[in-house]
């Protein structure tokens, strides 16, 4: 052992002292924010390196908390799971607004999302790409599937798919008239909304094929006909319209769900210079577009959508007109232990019969 | 003969893919006889053994046990039972229920088992050890258990399998005596294969020799031993010097021949007379070579030698002697009496036998 | 033992131990200490055994415990029944080539991930799969059929994922089985059956528990098979851990029910032991 530990102490000596000038950022995302020629280009401008480890939020949040905030220098959860998961595990360290390049963010976006990622006066996030969860409908053969609710329709019986995650539960309680969003500082109230949302799942459970996971699997499912309306991705919807014009994303008339993906820095990052680098490069409205076409997603840069490919916009516009983006619920900040209540809904919903 | 044979074979032959194995074999076991089959390994009586045993089908011929064919019989319902090579008792069994595995598969009641396996036991010599482990017993004890399992059954012929072959020398030769009381006391007919001619000549009454799946011949030890049918027997059972060479003058049963080596010498020939100029060889047991340090007189087979070398082994003491012309070498039983007691290497000694004691046969394949 | 010896013997035994203690020992005990907390504010917590509490007043989760359980040990069963035929073919009337390349083929689903096997089987059961498809041809059924997202197609994935384990232990034990063996039940008057009953399965025990200890184990630890090919209802253990984890972020129930599933799977491979009557050191020291 004591032989062992000279050279382990020299590797990491002479990797701390390249990290000086040229660092390694590593970068923790969802699949399709860090394409590999955006990266290139990234690396051949400033000298650093970039890993990329693709994740969602729930487990970005996880592998933080078993690290308490290190072995990643940026993350990018979405805004509504950052305060209080900083409120609950202190694995993120505020921004240092004089290092971001504020320009380059649409205003209004920036001012959400600063709003929404405070905690104890420190600002935490930065939106970078942003989307909606709603209905992608196979539209010939289920074209009144136009509201959550209706997924379970009797003429869609047995054809249907959703996640058994908590976007359900907010969706399913828009289209029934409530307002969960509103909810979210009343436990009681929010409980109450979760009760009568889940006898409506429970209700509905015989007409669901599968709850899906991930979204492979609902992209199969849709594209073999097995399921012809499910509660899934803009994003998903439109890749399959590429290949099935019958198929796309549809905005429910309860709302879309709105989700900002942001950038914070866990609380152990080591390149945080890299970090701030790399986000000032991403809002380019040129590299942005890059990032649009391989995600899918439109995201926060000012004329980032300069460059997107005219079928996305056309999809991006077939799904949502003005009154479809005015009605978007946008997720607010996820207050501490809600997930409790919901996980206990969920757990019911799945043990029905 | 009143009653049937035991065992009856008629031309049983099997063939494998590419070879024959056992060739139009045929042979009769009488009742209450000890008949062993004799042979190099590969020579084809294992095949036959586990033809017996409903192992293996033959391609060709019959097989008959107490006067009932048993050709289209499988070996779980044939009146045969077998003692395999490494005995194969069932470790995971005690001793008690290895013996009566096979009375149970015939659903005899627990009760009469038990009466019958101690009974068996006891005939064996091992009363009393039915709770025992197969691991805890001595190579000579597993021995006769596992004939005990096979006597259990009462079967009308026990089949061995070179049951010998795992122990050692010493318990080799107690058990070979053993065995034939065994077969006394229970009187059954077994068949017993082996490769070692001792075992063979000692146990049996009947033995069989094989070669290249064929017998070439049977008969008691001493036919055997004394009387060979051919070259090949009279090699393979007992020790002998052979030698090779040309038969040169024929005198009613007696053949002279000229070894390759140059040495005249005199035999008797058995079953027909080789013709002069044909190649032969001749066979001479060690024990039937005279020696003597003085040349004796009229003597066809005398030749000096030089010792090479004394093999001392007690009463069975060897010496092997150099031919100096031809460089053939003979093995002579070493008599540990008299003046040819301190023979010594490098000394000459003359070796004679009487030429009727010598077999001489035509050279196979000539 | 002398000094120097000692010494020795402590050094050969020291990356075993690190390994122990630093991959197993320490791991457990901080789970330990993470599933005997309760969370009674943010970032507060206290020691206590709510956790545990909450597994057995809640319905869902012991049910998933039992169900997984149960399921886990039907997969045994049918692994057994499954395999037992293979093995003593390969084992017992094979030779030389023949047996190597069965064997291999055997081994040629394990050359994949579990995922792309799972997804195999997806493609083969689903509703516009190769399954339905090919019954509908032949005229066994008039329309689609789903044959994924149900409990059976749990079982199918999970026998396929482990047979191999059931396999090579049975293959090895039968090997060492002595064919006279066989022949003298034969011989003796036996039937197909008892020889199977008397010689062959007792010979074979240490390698059919060692086999099915294996095989429940990977079965009740098994996420990704129950996830992908389970329906609605087909809730697993493991699944339910994986949600306290990642999803609710609820560490210490997550934890409490790691221990639980350890328990659950310590007590019933010491029963199906003592049922087997055959000790740990026997089967695994084989």
């Amino acid at each position: 052992m004591k032989f062992g530990l000279a050279p382990a102490t020299v590797l990491v000596a002479a990797l701390s002292t390249t990290s000086l000038s040229a660092e390694t950022l590593r970068l923790l995302t969802w699949g399709g924010y860090a394409p590999e020629d955006v990266i290139a280009l990234f690396e051949a401008e400033t000298g650093h390196t970039v890993e990329v480890t693709t994740s969602n939020n729930e487990e970005m949040i996880a592998k933080l908390r078993a690290t308490n905030g290190g072995g990643f220098d940026l993350a990018q959860p979405s805004q509504d799971r950052i305060a209080s998961a900083q409120e609950e595990f202190g694995i993120y360290k505020p921004l240092d607004m004089s290092m971001v390049d504020a320009a380059q963010f649409i205003p209004s976006m920036l001012e959400a999302t600063a709003a929404n990622t405070t905690y104890e006066g420190e600002v935490y996030g930065l939106p970078h790409v942003w989307g909606t969860s709603g209905l992608v409908v196979n539209t010939a053969e289920a074209g009144q599937v136009t509201d959550y609710t209706d997924l379970c329709d009797a003429s869609v019986a047995g054809s249907v798919s959703y996640r058994l995650k908590r976007p359900t539960l907010i969706g399913f309680a828009y289209s029934m008239g409530l307002d969960p969003f509103a909810a979210y500082s009343d436990a009681d109230a929010y409980q109450g909304i979760l009760d009568e949302v889940e006898a409506a799942l429970i209700e509905c459970k015989p007409n669901v094929k599968t709850y899906w996971d991930g979204g492979d699997e609902i992209k199969n499912l849709l594209r073999s006909g097995e399921v012809v309306a499910a509660m899934a991705w803009d994003t998903g919807g439109w890749q399959l319209n590429a290949d099935n014009a019958d198929i796309t994303f549809v905005a429910p008339e309860a709302g879309a769900l709105g989700w900002i993906d942001t950038f914070v820095l866990p609380a152990r990052g080591r390149a945080d210079e890299a970090a701030y680098d790399w986000i000032n490069f991403v809002m380019r409205p040129e590299i942005a577009s890059m990032i649009t076409n391989t995600a899918g997603n439109f995201t926060a840069a000012v004329d980032g959508d300069a460059e997107v490919s005219a079928e996305l916009k056309a999809r991006y516009q077939g799904s949502f007109d003005q009154a479809a983006i005015d009605n978007i619920k946008w997720y607010p900040p996820v207050p501490a232990g809600l997930e409790a209540l919901e996980g206990a809904t969920l757990d019911r919903i799945n043990a029905s019969n | 003969m009143t009653t049937p044979a035991d065992l009856v074979c008629k031309d049983l032959t099997k063939d494998f893919d590419d070879f024959r194995a056992v060739d139009q074999v045929s042979f009769e076991v009488p009742q209450g006889s000890f008949f062993s089959i004799l042979g190099p390994s590969g020579c084809g009586k294992t095949t036959l053994l586990r033809m017996i045993a409903g192992f293996q089908f033959p391609t060709s011929g019959d097989l008959l046990i107490k006067g009932k064919s048993m050709i289209d019989v499988g070996p779980s319902k044939r009146p045969v039972s077998m003692v395999f090579q490494h005995l194969a008792l069932f470790p995971m069994m005690n001793i008690g229920k290895n013996v009566g595995f096979g009375l149970r598969q015939r659903g005899v009641p627990a009760s009469e088992i038990k009466t019958r396996v101690g009974r068996v036991l006891e005939r064996v010599g091992l009363p009393g050890i039915e709770d025992r482990q197969v691991d805890q017993l001595s190579g000579g004890q597993k021995q006769r258990v596992a004939i005990a399992r096979c006597m259990v059954l009462e079967p009308d012929v026990l089949l061995l399998d070179e049951p010998l072959g795992a122990l050692d020398l010493k318990l080799r030769e107690h058990m070979k005596i053993e065995l034939k009381s065994l077969q006394a006391e229970f009187n059954t007919t077994f068949v017993y294969i082996t490769h070692d001619q001792s075992e063979a000549l000692v146990m049996s009454d009947n033995i069989a020799v094989m070669n290249k799946g064929r017998f070439d011949q049977i008969g008691t030890a001493k036919e055997l031993y004394y009387e060979p049918a051919n070259a090949f027997v009279a090699g393979f059972v007992g020790d002998a010097n052979k030698f090779s060479g040309k038969v040169m003058g024929i005198d009613g049963q007696r053949v002279t021949v000229t070894t390759n080596g140059g040495a005249e010498l005199s035999a008797q020939a058995m079953h027909g007379t080789p013709s002069i100029g044909a190649d032969a060889q001749i066979f001479v047991r060690p024990e039937a070579i005279a020696l003597s340090k003085t040349a004796p007189t009229d003597n066809p087979n005398t030749i000096p030698r030089i010792v090479d070398s004394v093999l001392f082994n007690g009463a069975n003491s060897m010496v092997l002697l150099r031919e100096p012309q031809s460089g053939e070498t003979l093995q002579v039983t070493l008599p540990q009496t008299g003046d040819l007691l301190g023979l010594g290497k490098g000394d000459t000694v003359f070796a004679d036998w009487d030429p009727a004691q010598a077999r001489c046969f035509a050279t196979e394949g000539t | 033992m002398t000094d120097k010896s000692k010494l020795g013997f402590y050094l050969l035994l020291m990356p075993l131990m690190l390994w122990l203690i630093t991959l197993i020992v320490l791991p457990h005990i901080g789970l330990f200490m993470v599933s005997i907390s309760e969370k009674i504010g943010v970032r507060e917590y206290e020691t206590g055994l709510g956790n545990y509490a909450v597994f057995f007043n809640e319905p869902l989760y012991w049910r998933t415990f039992a169900r997984t359980a149960f399921m886990s040990i039907f997969t045994t069963i049918l692994t057994l029944v499954l395999g037992f035929p293979v093995a003593y073919y390969i084992a017992k009337l094979t030779r030389g080539r023949t047996k190597t390349t069965l064997f291999l083929m055997c081994l040629i689903p394990f050359w994949v991930s579990e995922l792309v096997r799972t997804f195999g089987w997806m493609i083969l059961l689903r509703e516009t799969g190769v399954l339905s498809n090919f019954l509908q041809y032949t005229g066994v059924i008039g329309g689609p059929v789903e044959f994924l997202y149900n409990d059976g197609a749990i079982m199918v994935g999970l026998v396929y994922t482990s047979i191999l384990f059931m396999i090579v232990p049975l293959v090895t034990t039968l090997d060492s089985l002595d064919d006279s063996l066989i022949e003298a039940g034969y011989d003796l008057g036996g039937t197909g059956y008892s020889i199977m009953r008397e010689i062959v399965i007792p010979h074979a025990m240490p390698g059919i528990v060692s086999g099915c200890i294996v095989v429940f184990m990977l079965s009740l630890g098994n996420y990704l098979t129950p996830i992908l090919l389970g329906g609605k209802d087909s809730l697993w253990f493991t699944g339910l851990i994986y949600t306290q984890f990642i999803t609710r972020f609820n560490w210490e129930l997550g934890s409490a029910f790691g221990f639980l599933l350890l328990a659950l799977s310590s007590t019933i491979v010491f029963l199906g032991l003592k049922l087997s009557r055959q000790s740990l050191t026997e089967t695994m020291g084989r």
